[in-house]
């Protein structure tokens, strides 16, 4: 019964985060500029790929692969949330600016933090 | 479904390729050439190849993506049109090609059971290095061990690199004096950046450890490992600056233990001469022949390691110098 549920649970985990990973590809690919298409593909490293080795860690059970997915779990969120930043950091600091915000570009405090850059 | 997963990848890898031809954008190129490496590792990693995907995955999606780039910063971002004529280059290009080709079909049909690898080398190794070299990863054993002289003569390739960079992006005696001063890196204000560094940065160095002192057991050996150590190295010289870096890696340090490593691999060839072996047979290092495999290996693909990491570093740090010069130094 119980390994039935964990089951069960495992594969909702896994189906919703490929669900993410999916949706994260399409909005690569559909959304209009920079910072909602960075927003789509983080999505994809950190919900999608939690989820799926949430998903994967009930198949594993307790064993030394179940230590191996919480490393490469805590390892992906950290690296993943970062490298997303620095990405629209980046395009920030290369002076793009969100598309419902360029009038807001002239705005006294993000003009700062480009002249300070 | 194994064929499936092959099929996707092949194609991805001929889409990848045809985009790298047609682009003018380098920056582009070099993330694309990045993810040809990754789908070629996956295409490894899915015929059971885990040693050769790991190779890829580092060099050539990691570390060699990033000497590109480093490289573009200096080159500028768009490719040149260049007026030629295509012709004679495509002449060239079909005659070898043909050639090639008619030289293929003398060989052996492709994955044929009964080409003279797999009659005798490859069972050879499969069956016996067990027991020749005590060695549970046959990768290892086989590269380090069995094919010593490839691997020889790949270690000796990158150092080669390495001196050809070097002498290529000579430093003169004025830029020595300048080379001292200390230089804000780019990414300075990168404080989230610059938190995580530090905190993965330990991670970093223990994986590259594990990778080479595990690569008898398992996938790794010493160019996986000396191309991640360089990365970390390089990741820190990115967020604190190539002076703060070169204090602990100092240019000469680099250059010495460039040929250290290529140094430690001929030395352990030529103790194995002295001892009364073949070059490199490490039967003869200890009294236990399988032993002596061990100490071998161990020995040569610390050597590996250490030229290969001293030399991607060095490579980095004379594109990355070149940078810095322009920007702080040339008026």
């Amino acid at each position: 019964m119980i390994e039935l549920l964990l089951d069960m649970l495992s594969w909702v985990l896994l189906l919703s985060g490929s669900f993410f990973c999916l949706t994260g590809g399409i909005g690569l690919m559909r959304f209009p500029e920079f910072f909602s298409r960075i927003h789509a593909a983080s999505l994809t490293d950190t919900l999608g790929a939690s989820l799926i080795l949430m998903g994967l860690m009930l198949q594993a059970g307790i064993t030394i692969t179940l230590a191996k997915l919480i490393m490469i779990l805590i390892l992906s969120l950290i690296a993943g949330t970062t490298a997303s930043h620095a990405m629209a950091k980046a395009a920030l600091k290369s002076g793009m600016c969100p598309l419902d915000q360029v009038d807001r570009s002239q705005q006294p405090e993000i003009k700062a933090y480009k002249d300070k850059s | 479904m194994e064929t499936l997963i092959d099929i996707v990848l092949l194609s991805f890898l001929v889409l990848t390729a045809l985009a790298v031809a047609k682009m003018h954008d380098l920056f582009a190129v070099v993330m694309l050439s990045g993810i040809y490496s990754l789908l070629s590792a996956s295409l490894f990693l899915d015929l059971d190849a885990v040693d050769v995907a790991f190779t890829e995955a580092s060099v050539g999606a990691g570390i060699s993506t990033l000497l590109f780039l480093a490289s573009l910063k200096l080159v500028g971002r768009y490719e040149k049109r260049t007026r030629y004529r295509p012709m004679l280059a495509l002449g060239v290009v079909l005659a070898t090609g043909t050639l090639l080709i008619y030289g293929t079909l003398d060989m052996p049909h492709f994955g044929s059971p009964d080409t003279p690898v797999h009659q005798h080398v490859a069972p050879r190794y499969l069956n016996d290095s067990m027991a020749e070299i005590g060695v549970p990863n046959v990768v290892t054993s086989v590269l380090a061990s069995y094919r010593g002289y490839d691997t020889l003569g790949e270690t000796l390739v990158i150092f080669t690199a390495g001196i050809g960079v070097t002498s290529l992006l000579r430093v003169s005696r004025r830029t020595k004096r300048e080379e001292q001063q200390r230089v804000p890196a780019d990414m300075q204000q990168q404080i989230i950046l610059r938190v995580v560094a530090k905190w993965m940065l330990p991670l970093i160095m223990v994986f590259a450890l594990y990778v080479q002192f595990h690569g008898d057991y398992g996938p790794g050996g010493g160019f996986q490992a000396g191309v991640i150590f360089a990365a970390g190295v390089i990741l820190y010289t990115m967020l604190y600056g190539l002076s703060t870096t070169q204090k602990v890696f100092p240019r000469k340090m680099l250059e010495l233990f460039a040929a250290l490593g290529v140094l430690l691999y001929g030395g352990v060839g030529i103790t194995c001469l002295l001892l009364g072996g073949n070059f490199l047979d490490y039967n003869v290092l200890r009294h236990d022949p399988v032993h002596g495999q061990h100490l071998g290996i161990l020995l040569v693909e610390l050597g590996v390691g250490i030229t290969v990491a001293s030399v991607m570093i060095m490579i980095f740090f004379k594109f990355t110098w070149r940078t810095v010069k322009h920007k702080y130094f040339v008026k």
